[in-house]
């Protein structure tokens, strides 16, 4: 019993030791990154006022029209349309993605044989699968989201298949003596030793995805950020254009820190606490 | 001895059990092993390292299939299996209670495991991750997890390896207690013959590769009056009838 005890002193603690240190270890960073976000935008108006041209606005110019756009309404339309894009292709993509990935993890016959395949659509350029898929399918929603998913699920086939052969045997055959049900097995043995491996697959995957969408609306959308850029592109005004992209880059980041960190922390409780 | 009508014991009947490696060597692991275990026995299945014990609780977990034989387990009441591997096996993202609840059926799932944590020293730490245990306590847990169950039959696959004399000898202690609360049909496998004198009601004694029962050893004796004199006396006689057999 006193080993025990002695035992929970320290793992307190450690406890204590961490979350102190880890307040101070939130604010620096946080502190270094403002830090470093103003010294970009101080290089870039210095740049923008030492080359003064329609092709380069400063700070100061893509704050106005990024207000412009907030107050008629236009900027919140066309992110939320880009935002929608992005979420639909990304559901789409993992849930397919996953899906092939560890059947082609855990059969490694089907692997063998579909490997290329996986290799072939991993290599294919975004660009052809979005111009084929508007000329197959016609330049509507669902092709336009069907494109971007075909563009993503190789890299997340690749990822869970990986994900998929590193699964513990163990866990499955104590599934098996204790009988678990299907869903069990998913939600309990299945998903969460894939969690580090979805969590990969989604990071780069959403990144990749609003690029892709952006292309895909330039090509054949009538609005999102892509249709604007493409607009603003014709009117040659730099200004718009890079308000826009700040715009949604700002909402990415939102989206990363509130809700991309809170999950993955949730995810990871179990993990033993750094001491 | 076996009342008439009462549920039958458990059997086995392996005639064949060959490993087949890569290079397509193949390795006779059990050859005709047979035995029976009586209604709420506790037997153990002893023999030295690599005689494919754990093969032989694989077959009866119903993990591995390619053997040629039969085995039956006992029907009646719940006809659940629960095993103690040699590892504890939990779920390392699911605390202590998780664990031991999602091996419950559904319909269970929200009984009372009071005494059950209580009797194996758990009550506090019901919330904790598996890492946060040691070894011993990853193993109560896991015991744990096989009585809350209530299984028809109870499969040991050497739980108590790897841990230092005190603990393995608290943890058998703790065994015990509660096996006695609800005494199952129960097979241990074991390689260390005290553990086997100190546990069982009988021993089946298994000859190396290819496996097959060497002999059953019966232990008359009451697990309380199994004191170290008597335990002595009762490895003295197993010495006499299995020579050769440490």
């Amino acid at each position: 019993m006193t080993a025990r005890d002695g035992g929970d002193r320290t793992l307190g603690e450690a406890a204590g030791i961490s979350s102190r240190s880890s307040s101070a270890a939130t604010v620096m960073p946080a502190l270094t990154v403002t830090i470093s976000l103003l010294g970009l935008g101080l290089l870039w108006s210095l740049a923008a006022n030492t080359w003064p041209s329609r092709a380069f606005p400063g700070p100061g110019e893509v704050w106005q029209v990024l207000l412009r756009e907030a107050a008629s309404g236009d900027l919140f339309y066309h992110l939320g349309a880009t935002l929608g894009r992005v979420a639909a292709a990304y559901f789409v993509a993992m849930i397919v993605g996953s899906a092939i990935g560890i059947l082609l993890g855990s059969y490694r016959r089907a692997d063998r044989f579909f490997n290329p395949w996986v290799i072939l659509f991993l290599n294919i350029p975004a660009l052809v699968i979005i111009v084929l898929a508007y000329i197959w399918f016609g330049l509507n929603e669902a092709a336009a989201i069907g494109a971007v998913a075909v563009n993503k699920i190789p890299n997340v086939v690749v990822t869970m298949r990986e994900g998929a052969r590193a699964l513990d045997p163990s866990y499955a055959e104590m599934a098996a003596v204790y009988r678990f049900g299907p869903l069990d097995r998913l939600r309990h043995i299945l998903l969460p030793q894939l969690q580090p491996y979805l969590a990969a697959a989604s990071r780069s995957g959403i990144a990749l995805i609003w690029k892709i969408v952006l292309v895909v609306e330039l090509l054949g959308r009538s609005n999102g950020v892509g249709f604007q850029i493409h607009l603003y592109f014709q009117l040659f005004d730099v200004a718009a254009i890079l308000a826009y992209t700040l715009a949604f880059v700002a909402v990415m980041l939102v989206i990363e820190l509130l809700l991309v960190q809170p999950v993955e922390r949730h995810a990871t409780r179990w993990r033993r606490r750094p001491a | 001895m076996q009342p008439v009508g009462a549920a039958a014991p458990l059997r086995v009947d392996i005639a064949e059990k060959t490993f087949r490696s890569a290079q397509g060597v193949s390795v006779m692991a059990l050859k005709n092993l047979s035995f029976e275990v009586q209604q709420g026995e506790f037997a153990c299945l002893l023999g030295p390292s690599g005689c494919g014990k754990t093969t032989t609780l694989r077959i009866l977990l119903g993990l591995d299939r390619q053997f040629s034989g039969s085995f039956q387990l006992p029907e009646g009441g719940s006809n659940r299996i629960a095993a103690v591997f040699q590892e504890p096996t939990l779920l390392p993202w699911r605390t202590v209670e998780q664990n031991v609840r999602l091996a419950l059926p559904k319909d269970l799932r929200a009984k009372n495991l009071d005494a059950l944590f209580d009797t194996l020293g758990l009550a506090g730490m019901r919330s904790l991750y598996p890492a946060e245990l040691s070894l011993g306590l990853a193993r109560r847990a896991a015991l744990a997890r096989a009585f809350a169950t209530e299984p028809a039959v109870l499969f040991l696959d050497e739980p108590f390896v790897s841990l230092d004399g005190r603990t393995a000898g608290q943890l058998r202690r703790l065994l015990l207690d509660v096996w006695s609360a609800r005494p199952t049909t129960a097979l241990m496998v074991t390689h260390n013959l005290t553990e086997a004198l100190t546990l069982a009601d009988r021993i089946i004694v298994l000859a190396p590769r290819p496996s097959h029962v060497l002999g059953v050893f019966d232990i008359g004796l009451p697990r309380q009056h199994r004191g170290p004199d008597a335990t002595n006396g009762l490895l003295r006689s197993f010495h006499q009838k299995f020579p050769g057999v440490t």
